[in-house]
């Protein structure tokens, strides 16, 4: 009898090309894409060496960390970063890789397109360099971020040197309440965890309450696994996904090949967490890193380090309910898709916003795809900035950055000290508690709007 | 890379756990196409105030500290973005070690890329280490004995997998490693009928 594996040991042990004893395997890698931010030292690495691309065709680049986010066509790409852009498309052009570049139909966040042109499919090997490449897990890959050397590593090989990671179940059981949304639920867990509590770990997502979740929201949660140290987050694919997937520029024709790819009865992960979502509530951070999250209704903990409240500005034992803020960012690789955005209209629809609020879409289907809802309209007139795609304030390369001392409450992933721009003070929660929060000029509980 | 053997260093401590990727290289400064000369970089909000102003009271910009090899941090250092930036600058500062409970999972595969030593050792050990850092005493590292001596605490043991060190001490590079299974990879490409279309 065969022994019961999970999800991670199958797709691991179906990519591992060599294995010699004392060393890592040699991983082999499906997909890999790349950005303009972590590839250029790469493809330096092979000209150096004399290598090619060895397959170009399973190699997808995008331009989006720091692509300006205002009017496309108007908008100049500053000089400090031009040097970026032009490295990529010439890495590109000259090694036979297909980029989704700056004035690309399918521009977008690397880890925003990546599904949504069917690239990233389950049982697949995924790296970028990037560490929110955990993204792609959602459909039942074993995706995560690298380094550059690795990156030089998979351009010239098409694959990578891997110690094999622990397994870490994190099981969700029960139903989330309304107004509690998957960024609740990976907060909750990252704040379980601490931001280091799952190092050396892969994560799979499961139980009933994962099992509901939509492919927008699965890829949420596993987005934000590495902010609990984890190098990946998976959830085996399902009818969910196949339906997701169905039809999309790359997506596969036939699906039957995936319906095994879950977990044995009885696979042994080596730790396991246990969530029951029915308790949960809407999240917020109050520090400088995500696993310093609580409920939206509690107090900061005292137990919160002195520099992290300097940081902030917060005391501990002050509620987060009612702290004044001064912008809001609604978008970045965590929750910039169509029902995010769906998500947020619904609380600004017909109110007006007291901060200032940028709405900055993951890729540009998503963009048209919320202008046909007329969604830019509910923004706009809620008085909102409604942006082109890119990584934008999520990380504050392109311009889009807060002011020292500015509170941001922000649907992205970080909240690590001048992340949105040095001095700014980040506070991470779901687009409804974002939505809410600019309608008020301070932190709020979406639930009352809903 | 030059090969890692045993060397000694000065030491300085930075004693805060979770130090992240973008406080070690802000993304701001991230935004070049070569790897070399962001030692200048590295740490930069926390290091300087205005425009490259050094903070006196950062303890890397004390008299003591100038000319440190050796960074003795918190736990879970590297934590956050898998920028390769952040190991860049911290070597080409000149550090060749850091010592501390615990490291996050790519910056540690990215340090030892390198030529940085990523030295994990126990609660106790750290917080004599902290303690010598404090006076940027000298330590000494034998990673082909996989030891660290600290002045007057004798010798601790640390871990490292045996692929890195056989790579660090020998200078091996990894992408050549790889390259030697080129046979393999064809033969698993073909295996697994993804060979390119």
């Amino acid at each position: 009898m065969v022994a019961p594996k999970t999800l991670f040991e199958k797709i691991w042990d179906a990519h591992v090309v060599a294995s010699e004893p004392d060393c890592p395997v040699v991983l082999y890698i499906d997909l890999h894409l790349i950005h303009e931010m972590t590839s250029p030292q790469a493809f330096s690495g092979l000209r150096a060496r004399g290598l090619r691309v060895r397959r170009p065709d399973r190699t997808v680049a995008t331009v989006d960390h720091i692509i300006p986010t205002l009017n496309r066509a108007q908008a100049e790409i500053p000089p400090s970063t031009a040097e970026l852009v032009r490295q990529i498309e010439k890495n590109c052009s000259d090694f036979g890789v297909a980029l989704h570049g700056v004035s690309s139909e399918s521009q977008g966040i690397v880890h925003v397109i990546g599904p949504e042109l069917g690239l990233t499919q389950p049982g697949m090997t995924i790296v970028c360099g990037d560490s929110h490449t955990s993204t792609h897990g959602a459909f039942g890959a074993l995706a995560f971020g690298i380094g550059t050397s690795e990156v030089e590593h998979v351009l010239a090989t098409q694959c990578l040197l891997q110690r094999r990671p622990k397994t870490f179940e994190v099981k969700v059981d029960g139903s989330l309440p309304r107004g509690v949304t998957a960024k609740d639920l990976v907060l909750a867990i990252i704040a379980r965890l601490g931001i280091g509590g799952a190092t050396e770990h892969v994560l799979e997502y499961r139980g009933e309450a994962v099992r509901a979740l939509s492919m927008d929201e699965r890829m949420t949660v596993c987005n934000m696994s590495i902010e609990a140290g984890a190098r990946a987050g998976m959830i085996a694919p399902d009818e969910t996904t196949f339906a997701w997937l169905r039809g999309r520029r790359f997506a596969p024709k036939s699906f039957d090949a995936f319906r095994d790819l879950k977990s044995d009865d009885g696979a042994r992960f080596d730790r396991t967490l246990e969530i029951d979502a029915s308790r949960l509530e809407p999240m917020i951070t109050y520090g400088t890193n995500p696993g310093m999250g609580m409920p939206i209704s509690g107090v900061v903990p005292a137990e919160t380090s002195k520099q992290a409240l300097d940081y902030m500005g917060l005391k501990a034992g002050q509620r987060m309910l009612g702290q004044s803020i001064d912008v809001v960012f609604i978008g970045s690789c965590t929750n910039s898709r169509i029902s995010d955005l769906r998500s947020a209209a619904s609380v600004l629809k017909g109110r007006r916003v007291k901060a200032r609020v940028l709405v900055v879409p993951g890729s540009l289907p998503i963009k048209r795809q919320a202008e046909e809802e007329g969604l830019d309209r509910v923004f706009r007139e809620a008085g909102c900035e409604w942006r082109e795609p890119g990584c934008s304030m999520c990380i504050a390369l392109n311009g889009d950055e807060l002011a020292e001392g500015q509170y941001c409450v922000s649907t992205s992933n970080r909240n690590f000290e001048g992340r949105q721009g040095k001095g700014g003070r980040t506070l991470l929660a779901s687009p409804l508690t974002a939505a809410a929060s600019a309608i008020e000029g301070r932190v709020a509980d979406a639930r009352q709007y809903l | 890379m030059d090969p890692i053997t045993t060397f000694s260093g000065k030491t300085v401590a930075l004693p805060i756990a979770n130090i992240d990727t973008d406080q070690i290289t802000p993304a701001l400064f991230t935004k070049v196409t070569v790897k070399t000369g962001l030692g200048r970089i590295l740490f930069a909000h926390w290091r300087y105030q205005g425009d490259f102003v050094p903070k006196p009271e950062f303890p890397l910009n004390r008299p003591g500290a100038q000319g440190a090899t050796v960074l003795v941090s918190g736990d879970n250092f590297g934590c956050g973005s898998s920028r390769e930036h952040a190991p860049w600058a911290l070597v080409d500062y000149g550090f060749r070690a850091i010592i501390s409970t615990s490291f996050a999972d790519i910056f540690r595969g990215n340090a030892l890329k390198n030529g940085l030593l990523p030295i994990v050792v126990d609660a106790a050990a750290h917080a004599e280490a902290l303690k010598i850092a404090e006076q940027h005493e000298t330590v000494s590292v034998d990673l082909p004995n996989q030891t660290l001596t600290l002045p007057g605490c004798g010798s601790v043991k640390f871990p490292i997998d045996a692929f890195s060190k056989k790579c660090l001490v020998e200078g091996i590079d990894q992408l050549g490693y790889i390259m030697k299974h080129e046979q393999a990879v064809s033969a698993f490409e073909r295996a697994t009928n993804s060979e390119e279309s």
